[in-house]
């Protein structure tokens, strides 16, 4: 067996899958992304950057939510597929 | 017990934990309905929206994209309203003989035509002649696009930027809001949640043009700009000043959102989430419809309930005398050293003070005014209009300055008083009006003052 | 006037919640295709059965724990103004988030229907939906309707009306939270009763606070006073 690998939202390429173990944020936003679906044990696409490379979209519990890197780059998974 | 105590209480009980655990339970609770109740035959994949997100929001194409769809919209907005305004203003100069010829014919006294037909109807005339084709036309445009899912990728693509200057990424949203109207863009500003990032968002929505200051753009723009231009071309030397115009705006609004995040609105961007729905296409006719009947014709009522009474205050101050020359005439004199300092005079200025209720009125007003002065000339046609300008010494810096400073200046009224509700604050709202006011002075007295330097006028 | 009744439209945004709203009443609420389009309240209404049926279409929310001013304008509405049904409207190509918010729903009142809409979409994207499961799970009305293309409006005018006159009564599910939780919630919830009383569910209003909703207090401080005052 082969450790999964872990790897931040904002890492992601295009195409990865990532199943969501740890959301280091708190209150308001943290809240938020829960209910958005980003929530433990969650599976989240990497769907594409911005022309400008942030912020990056996500499809997440069947919809499409763009995420700022401060906060993708606190949400942490693992890297469950790479798209291929 | 207080509810506040009870707050603290239930905070003693409560951990993170525990509120992660409601919102994990509701999640595990829908996946479990959906799991039971709804199956997914085969991976029939909207592949659509994938593939035209592809090319929107493209690191080569997103941005050249985001252009050509504003440009279209504003040429078709512009070669489309060409036609019926001056049908329109062909028809209302019919009418207005036929009154004339009717007040005469009743032997009405000359001070009551005056302020009906030369101030009422004609001040009102123009505001529809003006302003209703570009905005029938530019409502169901922008609601076509609207529905379909365009905007949030326009707040995608943008996001990085309004980033930089510390603006929330939406703003871009409540911008687009503004084009039709800056009033109820204010009120769409609610979408912000950080209270800083959404008075930066209310501070600069005026620099995005609203349909109101549309006519006064597309007029000068085609008068003074586009001069040369025939047909198809003039329309689109038209388009092509006028984005110029919105992008300038767009410069202005990171500019002042910088400034603030700098100094009295200091903090740095908070979070932000913004979903992209799927493409959607709109129902074409319901939408085209509703955008451009009901939307296209409160503006215009609204427009005209300001336009009336200011036509015939504007009719009377010019033709009461106090002394050897009208109110009208005292004020312009009063204003005309300070205008023409910005490379205006006297009558636009009047014309923007007693504009602040709407915009819309800010052209008829100031034609009233040369009229009233000057020969009085029937203005048939556009070459007319721009008769009128020349004849006060207009040239294309004043057109120019006046775009820019139509572009710049306070918010009407409507708006200020939404401001007012939206922030609770005199402060605030007394700022909205401050900040544009500033800038729309500066930019042309500097614009002014160079070209008048370098002698190029 | 006895029989006009209040009818709030609830939903995620996005969800055409403004596009039934449109079909529904013939009105003109503006609809767009992006998150936020709809900010404050709109009514309108519709006669049916010798009855008014006042809809208001209130801006989207993702949850009802509000975190924007448009969102607060929604769960305000919802939890004090009590509108004699609710509409919750979900997206039927996206129900996984959406049901979210249907069961936060139906937490806090009674009179609720799921309206499952874009079923057209759904449809086409080989999406199935069994609503008389959902409705046996949910404990109020579950049904499929598409407001573009206004499908499906005869039976959900027809399940208001019986709603409203009492032929169907709702019962919503209740969530069961893990123990611990549950526990939590029993402590607090009758000292919440004590302060609000009927007018709103205590059970949601302890869970809010557990949850830790700041700004419910200065609501329910603001129900207070005005039920005082009364
Ligand atoms: N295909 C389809 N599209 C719909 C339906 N209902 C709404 N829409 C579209 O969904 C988008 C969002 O609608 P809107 O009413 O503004 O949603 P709201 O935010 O919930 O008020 C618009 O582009 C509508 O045209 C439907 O039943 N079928
Ligand atoms: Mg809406």
């Amino acid at each position: 067996m082969v450790q999964p690998k872990i790897i931040k939202l904002v890492d992601g390429e295009k195409g990865n899958i990532i199943k969501i173990t740890d959301l280091q944020l708190d209150g308001v936003m943290r809240r938020r992304l829960l209910d958005l679906g980003f929530i433990k044990g969650a599976q989240v696409e990497v769907v594409r950057k911005s022309p400008l490379g942030d912020p990056i979209a996500f499809r997440v519990s069947q919809t499409t939510i763009a995420l700022r890197k401060e906060e993708s780059s606190k949400i942490e998974g693992e890297l469950i597929s790479n798209g291929e | 017990m207080h509810i506040e105590q009870l707050y603290k209480e239930a905070q003693k009980l409560s951990t993170k934990q525990l509120r992660d655990d409601i919102v994990q339970h509701l999640h595990e609770r829908s996946h479990l309905l959906c799991q039971e109740g709804i199956t997914y035959n085969k991976a029939k994949k909207d592949t659509k929206t994938e593939k035209l997100d592809a090319i929107f929001t493209s690191p080569i194409f997103g941005f050249p994209i985001m252009m050509i769809m504003l440009g279209t919209v504003f040429y078709i907005t512009i070669a489309g309203a060409n036609v019926p305004s001056s049908l329109l203003a062909d028809f209302f100069g019919w009418l207005e003989s036929q009154l004339t010829a009717l007040f005469t014919f009743l032997h009405a006294p000359e001070w009551l035509h005056g302020m009906l037909i030369l101030g009422l109807f004609r001040g009102t005339a123009w505001v529809i002649a003006v302003m209703l084709p570009p905005m029938a036309i530019f409502f169901p445009t922008f609601a076509l696009l609207e529905n379909y899912g365009y905007l949030p990728r326009v707040a995608f693509n943008m996001d990085r930027l309004f980033k930089k200057v510390g603006a929330h990424g939406k703003q871009s949203l409540t911008m687009a809001m503004g084009f039709g109207c800056n009033a109820a863009a204010v009120i769409s500003t609610r979408i912000i949640e950080s209270p800083r990032e959404r008075m930066l968002a209310i501070l600069t929505n005026n620099f995005v043009p609203c349909n109101g200051r549309w006519g006064t753009l597309i007029v000068f723009a085609s008068l003074f700009m586009a001069a040369g231009f025939t047909g198809g071309m003039k329309s689109l030397v038209t388009t092509g000043i006028l984005v110029g115009i919105v992008l300038f705006g767009i410069l202005i609004t990171f500019f002042v959102s910088w400034f603030l995040s700098k100094t009295a609105l200091k903090g740095i961007p908070t979070h932000y989430t913004l979903e992209l729905p799927p493409y959607r296409k709109p129902k074409i006719f319901d939408t085209v419809i509703r955008a451009s009947a009901t939307k296209s014709w409160s503006v215009l009522v609204r427009a005209v309930k300001v336009a009336a009474p200011a036509a015939i205050l504007t009719w009377v101050f010019a033709n009461i005398y106090i002394g050897d020359s009208s109110i009208l005439l005292h004020a312009v004199n009063f204003l005309d050293p300070f205008g023409r300092l910005l490379g205006l005079d006297g009558y636009i200025m009047m014309a923007f003070i007693l504009g602040l209720p709407a915009n819309e009125i800010v052209l008829p007003i100031l034609l009233m005014g040369y009229l009233s002065t000057g020969s009085l000339t029937e203005v048939k046609s556009m070459v007319d209009l721009k008769k009128i300008f020349l004849d006060h010494g207009w040239t294309w810096l004043t057109a120019l300055n006046m775009m820019l400073f139509s572009l710049l200046h306070y918010p009407c009224g409507t708006t200020l008083v939404n401001i007012y509700k939206e922030t609770k604050s005199k402060k605030w709202t007394f700022m909205a009006f401050l900040i544009p006011t500033v800038i729309a002075i500066v930019i042309p007295l500097m614009i002014t003052q160079t070209v008048r330097f370098f002698g190029w006028i | 006037m006895g029989n006009e009744y209040r009818i709030a439209l609830a939903g995620n945004p996005n969800t055409g919640k403004s596009t039934l709203f449109n079909a529904l009443t013939g009105l003109r609420q503006h609809t767009g295709n992006w998150a936020g389009k709809t900010v404050s309240l709109a009514q309108g209404s519709v006669e049916y059965k010798n009855k008014t049926f006042q809809f208001i279409d209130l801006p989207g929310t993702y949850s009802l724990f509000s975190n924007s001013k448009d969102e607060e304008v929604a769960r305000n509405y919802i939890v004090f103004e009590k509108p004699d049904v609710t509409l919750v409207v979900l997206d039927a190509t996206s129900l996984e988030r959406n049901f979210n918010l249907a069961l936060q729903v139906l937490e806090m009142t009674k009179n609720v229907i799921i309206c499952i809409n874009l079923i057209d979409i759904a449809e086409k994207q080989g999406i199935e939906i069994k609503e008389r499961l959902l409705t046996n799970r949910l404990g109020v009305p579950v049904i499929k309707i598409s407001a573009r293309n206004k499908i499906g409006f005869p039976l959900l005018l027809d399940t208001i009306d019986r709603i409203v006159t009492g032929a169907i009564e709702c019962q919503p599910l209740v969530l069961q939270y893990p123990d611990e939780i549950e526990e939590k919630i029993r402590q607090i919830e009758p000292h919440v009763r004590a302060i609000v009383g009927d007018h709103v569910s205590a059970r949601w209003v302890a869970l809010r606070l557990l949850d830790g909703d700041e700004s419910l207090l200065d609501e329910i401080n603001r129900l207070i006073t005005l039920k005082g005052a009364s």
